[in-house]
């Protein structure tokens, strides 16, 4: 008889998920992903300076506010009708390129690893899931002493970070019409010294642990397909005009490469506690309506998908539409728990060369930043991609202020519940098929949810008021 | 509160780092954790309608670094981002841990609380099939624990999800636990040395740091980042910068550091290399109480400043302007805050409102 297993809180991601799985035969045969993205960020921007929306919507998320301050100057930029001078936008693929460092360390050491090596057995190694850890003791004892190391190369990126960011969290250097910083070949040198050191933690450690774990761990190359559909907004323009970027866009679905159309993303709300009526739109029309205690609705997600599918997002995406041959070889293995940790690491090393070289393109004594000025009305689009996949944000600007903000982030897609055809979410669909051999200690579920590198971007857990939850779960 | 001797921290601090340095074999570190762990103080962090940001901040500490942290200073019994435990394991955790070290552990809140509809907009696990409500949860944590720490702005004052029209009814730290008990840390992040240092006064010297009206400790927000600027000198030139990059005081351009207090021009940002108006931007206020509501819009220049500065405590001008955000820069811009001209409200300026 099929059982039901609760894992909430799913720790060690930002923010509050709750996955519930069905178990028949040892294995998942039915997955639901709950959880939320609403503090009513986009109700609270409506009626204000657009301008704030760039600092605002970067306290979305503490982990990745510089995807945030990106896409909102993209769409600010855009409603503006304004776009940075070079060095601007140098500046500003930096700031967001050592996160993108900082965010996969983080991820695969702080945030991951936990779940293939056995830290100390003291606070807060302890208490923890109990059966499967594979590695034999020295190993194991490397990769936490790498967890340690890695402590410190996050932070020093976070520092490189600052150095054109101002601080981190919630960076200021990203403005609309390019960058409040300046350049000189101080900044430059302090900068690349930082950089080098990271790469070189990259590809000599963290690259080399991925590949470690894998070896242990190599059925979790079967483990987690999903819905092999994938998807890339681009990021890190490389012209000013942003349209072409260093990280390619494109979409891969069923089984074939396409260019994206951003107008073939639409919102699906029939299992989501929002208004049917908004269901469907394009996020630029997008309706934030919550209608608590709908019936059938299990999230405060919303299901966003491309021309009608669940689109999975993120590095696995990039680096295949990118045409990544390491992880292309893969082939269908490719589409894996251990797929999307090898993807990760792979990319932090591509930007983190990439870098360099952008350091090499700034020009010490040129503008930053391009004055704008406010429109009466307009409309705006930023696409990007945050470390943890694709990130868009729309505007509506009326009479000088925000009449419309929508933000339509990674992890909506990937955690998306069912769509309006009842089609699972990208990562609902991964853990179908996913052995659990002890119900009581469930980390299979927990290694395939967090290959995703959720981020729910908020604590908050959602539902309806006066009733009980268990109301709509569907088994 | 004397759960740690001012000699046994002080054993502690001197149990350096260095020999736990990454030439070490591991099974050090280990050894290093469980031992320390005894006498080190246990704390709890639980987050709300938080970001995180808080919380990767605090990873950003330099002096100690986390590391010290974890395995000298703090047995970190759960920590949503941190710990091992997930599920019911976590729950177990956090509130296990409360029981065991009932009057012993300090717990640190991230994020603020949502109370609309009894609280049901945020829970945080679920226990016996029912969920755990983060307002219920932190009252119930809050009365065991030993003190609360109230990090960043959402936890102390409301901050970003309290903006209006504050969709889930969110409210600070201290209007759901018995605010003698809570020590607010603001800032949107707070910097590291604010957590890391308030707490070591704490262990060391057994008591709350002395605080302000807003329950912020004097040490770090004691002073008003206009009276340190380096650009200071550019405000009494009456040079002001007309676009983000340029040289000049940054007043035009939305700055709130003549209402705001922290050392952030004294003490930088990430290890020293910079903090936001070195970086060419404006402050925008995020350790006040009025963040962001009270002292936005974020790229708005206050009015009319008439006078240099006037250096005042929080608690000087917090008599004046009650709720509205401390200020020093005299009676005229006061008046503005108390008639609701600064802090222009994103919607309609609210007259009258403090």
């Amino acid at each position: 008889m099929a059982q039901k297993i609760v894992v909430d809180p799913v720790t060690r991601i930002e923010g509050h998920l709750k996955i519930e799985v069905m178990v028949d035969g040892g294995k998942v045969v039915d997955a639901k992903s709950s959880g939320v993205l609403y503090r009513g960020i986009e109700t609270i921007l409506v009626g204000r300076d657009p301008r704030d929306a760039q600092q605002i919507t970067q306290r979305i998320c503490g982990v990745c506010p510089t995807a945030h301050a990106t896409a909102s100057t993209f769409n600010l930029d855009n409603a503006f009708g304004i776009q940075p001078p070079k060095n601007g936008r140098i500046l500003r693929n930096l700031i967001f390129g050592a996160n993108y460092l900082q965010s996969h360390i983080l991820h695969f050491y702080h945030l991951s690893a936990l779940d293939y090596v056995k830290g100390p057995d003291a606070s807060p190694f302890i208490p923890r899931y109990e059966g499967d850890y594979r590695l034999p003791n020295a190993v194991n004892q490397k990769v936490v002493e790498h967890y340690i190391l890695a402590l410190e190369m996050r932070k020093k990126a976070h520092e490189m970070l600052a150095i054109f960011g101002g601080k981190m969290p919630h960076v200021v250097g990203i403005v609309p019409g390019g960058s409040s910083e300046t350049v000189d070949a101080q900044k430059i040198i302090d900068f690349r010294s930082r950089l080098k050191e990271l790469t070189s933690f990259i590809d000599n450690v963290y690259i080399p642990d991925v590949l470690t774990i894998a070896e242990y761990y190599k059925d979790y190359f079967d483990i987690g397909r999903g819905c092999q559909n994938l998807m890339s907004y681009g990021g890190f323009p490389q012209s000013d005009d942003g349209s072409d970027r260093f990280l390619k866009a494109g979409v891969f679905l069923q089984g074939q490469e396409q260019e994206l159309n951003p107008e073939k993303i639409t919102e699906h709300l029939k299992y989501s506690w929002f208004d049917d009526n908004n269901s469907q739109k394009h996020p630029r029309e997008g309706v934030t309506a919550p209608k608590p205690g709908k019936d059938g609705a299990y999230s405060w997600m919303k299901a966003p998908r491309y021309d009608g599918h669940p689109m999975e997002v993120g590095p696995l995406a990039r680096m295949w539409i990118g045409g990544e041959k390491k992880v292309k070889g893969l082939g269908e293995k490719a589409f894996s728990v251990l797929g999307r940790h090898l993807a990760r690491a792979l990319e932090a090393s591509r930007v983190a060369h990439a870098m360099e070289e952008w350091l090499l393109e700034i020009e010490p004594g040129k503008p930053t930043h391009t004055p704008f000025e406010i429109p009466k009305e307009s409309e705006g689009m930023g696409l990007t991609e945050a470390p943890r996949g694709a990130l868009g944000h729309w505007i509506k600007i009326k009479n000088y202020k925000i009449a419309n903000y929508q933000a339509v982030v990674p992890t909506t897609w990937n955690a998306s519940p069912r769509d309006d055809n009842g089609v699972l979410g990208p990562i609902e669909q991964a853990l179908i098929g996913t052995p659990v051999k002890d119900p009581e200690n469930p980390i299979e579920v927990a290694r395939v949810v967090r290959a995703f590198d959720p981020c729910l971007a908020c604590a908050v857990h959602l539902f309806t008021p006066g009733q009980d939850l268990g109301k709509f779960k569907i088994y | 509160m004397n759960k740690i001797s001012r000699r046994e921290f002080l054993k502690f601090a001197s149990f350096t780092a260095a020999t736990l340095g990454l030439s070490q074999s591991v099974p050090e570190v280990a050894y290093a954790l469980e031992n320390a762990a005894k006498g080190q103080p246990p704390v709890i962090w639980i987050q709300g309608a938080s970001c995180t940001g808080c919380s990767i901040s605090l990873l950003n500490s330099v002096h100690p670094d986390i590391k010290e942290i974890l395995l000298e200073i703090i047995s970190l019994k759960f920590h949503p981002n941190i710990s091992a435990a997930t599920g019911h394991v976590a729950v177990e955790a956090f509130l296990g841990e409360a029981e065991k070290n009932k009057g012993k552990f300090f717990l640190v809140v991230e994020g603020a609380v949502p109370t609309k509809d009894n609280g049901v907009y945020c829970s945080i696990g679920e226990k016996d099939g029912r969920e755990l409500y983060f307002s219920e949860i932190i009252k119930e944590l809050g009365e065991k624990a030993k003190a609360v720490i109230a990090i960043g702005t959402c936890a102390a004052y409301g901050g970003i999800p309290a903006a209006d029209p504050n969709p889930t009814g969110c409210v600070p730290v201290s209007e759901v636990i018995d605010p003698k008990k809570v020590l607010n840390i603001p800032g949107c992040p707070p910097h590291p040395d604010w957590f890391v240092g308030s707490l070591a006064h704490v262990l060391l010297y057994n008591e709350l740091p002395k605080t302000d009206k807003f329950g912020r400790p004097k040490m770090f927000y004691g002073g008003i980042i206009h009276d340190n600027c380096p650009r200071r000198q550019y405000f009494d030139n009456s040079i002001f910068a007309k676009d983000f990059s340029e040289p000049g005081c940054l007043l035009l351009l939305g700055c709130k550091g003549p209402v705001t207090y922290s050392d952030c021009p004294t003490r930088l940002w990430n290890g020293g290399v910079n903090w936001c108006i070195k970086a060419g931007h404006p402050c925008i206020g995020c350790t006040e109480p009025g963040f962001p509501d009270k002292i936005g819009p974020i790229y708005e220049k206050m009015p009319e400043v008439k006078l240099p500065g006037i250096s005042a405590s929080a608690d000087t001008f917090g008599e004046v302007v009650g709720a509205a955000t401390a200020i020093g820069l005299g009676a005229h811009l006061i008046g503005n805050i108390v008639t609701g001209r600064l802090g222009g409200h994103k919607k309609k300026d609210k007259e009258g409102e403090k």
